[in-house]
């Protein structure tokens, strides 16, 4: 077996025509990540470029109108393009640059990815294609205008559902076609090694400042880390830094769409099987056949049908736990922290503060739980009144 | 016989690939590739025969997958037709067991490895054996990856065709040295499709290939005309023409039969 194994989940299953890219990639990322100028330059753009450290912050509102533990926000949507993507860009660009590529692709589903990938490029002077499903540029119209004006080329992908996975499909295939002077921008913790590893790490940050923050305020590791999860990489990079921390639960939330037991849904850990999709062994949403099931959720960020391998293996030893998040239950949160706290979140963070939201009332007073914002949520805002409209129409 | 020496886990397997290298004695072989149950089954199977009447050597029958990674357009939307027409991997399987009885050239299933994985890997090889597949072209399980289906392909007598590309570069020996059956070599870049010049670098890693393992290489990817097949048969071993055939059954559905026994019969004259 390869490298790139997290138990038996991982791996690189890509096309022959591929595995020279992915080998190089693996190769100039190790060399580059123990690079201190890299990492010099790297810490200098998320901080004068990202704005991190990120606040974390005490929903002093929440945690009294719950009446349980404390809850903390980790605010990864004031980062600069207003989520944690941006994390993983700047980093795999600057890799990238390191590696004398010159151009940039990547798929989005929510456009999040798409724009910081395209920020990243207009900053370092690269050029940038994206592709997205019909579907999402459809849901997250803003989005592709925001790409479009930083210069990045929009693809429209129409194959298969139209949604996330697809536009991963459209982009490993322009890999295949163009990979001397191009880099693959992956989004998420997922696809053929390195990358699940080498994005984790660029987003390991998150939990490493969750960490410091917490024990400055509070003098000790909190109870609990949530985090939404589609692919998995804010949620892994909330809690990589936890894992060897045994008292610290990791909570991942999953898109359950309209319900787990109906066909729209994305929740891959209520609902998948151990597969292999996308470059990796995971688990996914599929048919007895293997086909990958279509998946359906409010958020484009968690319609996907997988999940980060790390995650897979976090599942089976059982040290991280998933819920599955209805879209009711997000849009639910979504208005209740914009109410509450006078903070609108992405929809895909609002399935974690809604997890909370029922976790939070069941524990103590003296618990500390950490919800990771993921995003901010400008995006969703059209999405959500739609949603409501649609909701009162049935009634 | 003609015997081959594979090494898995370190132990040394011993398999008997007559049957896909005779497919190359003395002749350079046609290898068409049609997408299974596109635009159903019934088509299928008429098109297995109309093949082989053409003069192919070897077929491949691509079980069709949602999400085929390394297709063009053109096959991307084959499997589409198919998948919506109703093909599951069983009622492949029952096709080939019921033509086995008339059609005895070496038929290959290409499919990706999800499918396979699914249907689980020990299951689905002997399906394979039992209705007379002769091997497995499965393009996201790449060299490194290959152990966890080798082994059970090779204890059933099923080839694992092994894949180049351009790319490979310093791949290709290992991989050569790695490989039965024959080579499957990508011509170009990219993925699947009819394209107007076929790569020159085929000719150069057939070359290199060649040194590391006397295996027959097969060129696959782009080859859409009698012509390009022609010349890729002057340095390769056999042809692999895949989205022309497909394109002409998307054009045609169930009248494909025809126009793609007439396309078959010109390019193997050119070999």
């Amino acid at each position: 077996m390869t490298n790139g194994r997290f138990g038996i989940h991982g791996g690189q299953y890509v096309p022959e025509t591929l595995m020279s890219a992915v080998n190089e990639l693996a190769r100039e990322y190790e060399r580059w990540r123990g690079d201190r100028d890299f990492v010099n330059e790297l810490n200098n753009l998320l901080a004068q470029y990202a704005g991190r450290p990120s606040l974390l912050y005490f929903a002093k509102k929440m945690t009294e109108d719950l009446g349980g533990a404390k809850i903390y926000l980790k605010r990864e949507d004031l980062n600069h393009t207003g989520s944690h993507k941006i994390n993983n860009v700047l980093g795999q660009a600057l890799l990238a640059k390191k590696m004398g590529k010159t151009r940039l692709i990547a798929e989005t589903g929510a456009g999040q990815h798409g724009v910081a990938t395209a920020t990243a490029a207009t900053l370092l002077g690269m050029e940038c294609e994206i592709f997205m499903g019909r579907e999402d540029t459809e849901r997250q119209a803003l989005n592709v205008y925001r790409m479009k004006l930083l210069g990045a080329k929009v693809n429209t992908v129409t194959s298969g559902t139209a949604t996330l996975k697809d536009a991963v499909n459209a982009t490993m295939r322009e890999w295949a076609g163009r990979m001397a002077d191009t880099h693959y921008c992956l989004g998420s913790v997922m696809g053929p090694h390195p990358f699940p590893a080498m994005v984790r790490d660029f987003q390991a940050i998150i939990g490493r400042e969750i960490k410091e923050q917490i024990i400055d305020v509070e003098g000790r590791l909190p109870d609990s880390v949530i985090a939404c999860v589609g692919g998995g990489s804010n949620a892994i990079g909330s809690f990589y830094e936890f894992i060897d921390d045994e008292s610290v639960e990791l909570i991942g939330c999953e898109a359950a769409g309209r319900g787990i037991d109906t066909p729209y849904n994305a929740a891959t850990l209520a609902n998948g099987s151990t597969g292999v999709f996308h470059g990796m062994k995971s688990y996914f949403c599929q048919d007895e056949f293997g086909q990958i099931a279509p998946v359906y959720s409010i958020s484009a960020g968690l319609d996907y049908p997988g999940i980060g391998p790390e995650h897979a293996n976090l599942f089976d030893q059982k040290r991280a736990r998933y819920v599955p998040i209805t879209d009711d239950e997000a849009v639910e949160a979504f208005e209740y922290l914009t109410r509450m706290e006078g903070i609108i979140p992405a929809i895909e963070s609002a399935h974690a503060a809604a997890y909370a939201m029922k976790y939070a009332p069941t524990q103590e007073k003296d618990k500390i739980i950490v919800i990771t914002l993921s995003g901010r949520g400008d995006k969703d805002v059209a999405a959500v009144a739609r949603y409501k409209g649609a909701m009162i129409n049935e009634q | 016989m003609n015997n081959e020496q594979i090494t898995i886990n370190n132990s040394k397997l011993t398999i008997n690939n007559e049957k896909i290298r005779s497919a190359f004695k003395g002749k350079k072989a046609f290898i068409p590739f049609i997408t299974g149950g596109d635009p159903d089954i019934e088509t299928t199977e008429k098109l297995l025969y109309a093949l082989v009447e053409a003069g192919a050597d070897i077929i491949e029958i691509g079980i069709p997958f949602s999400d085929p990674i390394a297709e063009g357009p053109v096959i991307e939307a084959a499997d589409e037709r198919a998948l919506k027409a109703g093909c599951t991997v069983d009622k492949l399987f029952d096709l080939v067991a019921h033509i086995r009885q008339d059609i005895k050239i070496p038929i290959l299933f290409m499919t990706y490895y999800n499918p396979v994985f699914a249907y689980g890997v020990d299951r689905f090889t002997d399906r394979c054996a039992a209705c007379g597949i002769n091997g497995l072209i499965v393009p996201d399980l790449p060299f490194e990856e290959r152990d966890e289906l080798l082994e059970p392909c090779v204890s059933r007598g099923l080839e694992l065709i092994s894949l180049i590309a351009p790319t490979s570069e310093e791949r290709i020996a290992r991989i050569a040295r790695g490989s039965s059956g024959f080579l499957y070599c990508v011509s170009s870049l990219g993925v699947t499709g009819e394209r107007n010049k076929i790569g020159g670098s085929a000719r150069l890693m057939i070359e290199l290939a060649k040194q590391a393992n006397n295996i027959p290489c097969a060129v696959g990817f782009g080859i859409s005309t009698p012509e390009q097949a022609r010349e890729t048969a002057e340095y390769a071993d056999g042809v692999i023409v895949g989205s022309a055939i497909v394109r002409i059954v998307a054009e045609h559905g169930r009248d494909c039969v025809e126009p793609v026994r007439r396309f078959a019969k010109n390019i193997k004259q050119m070999l």
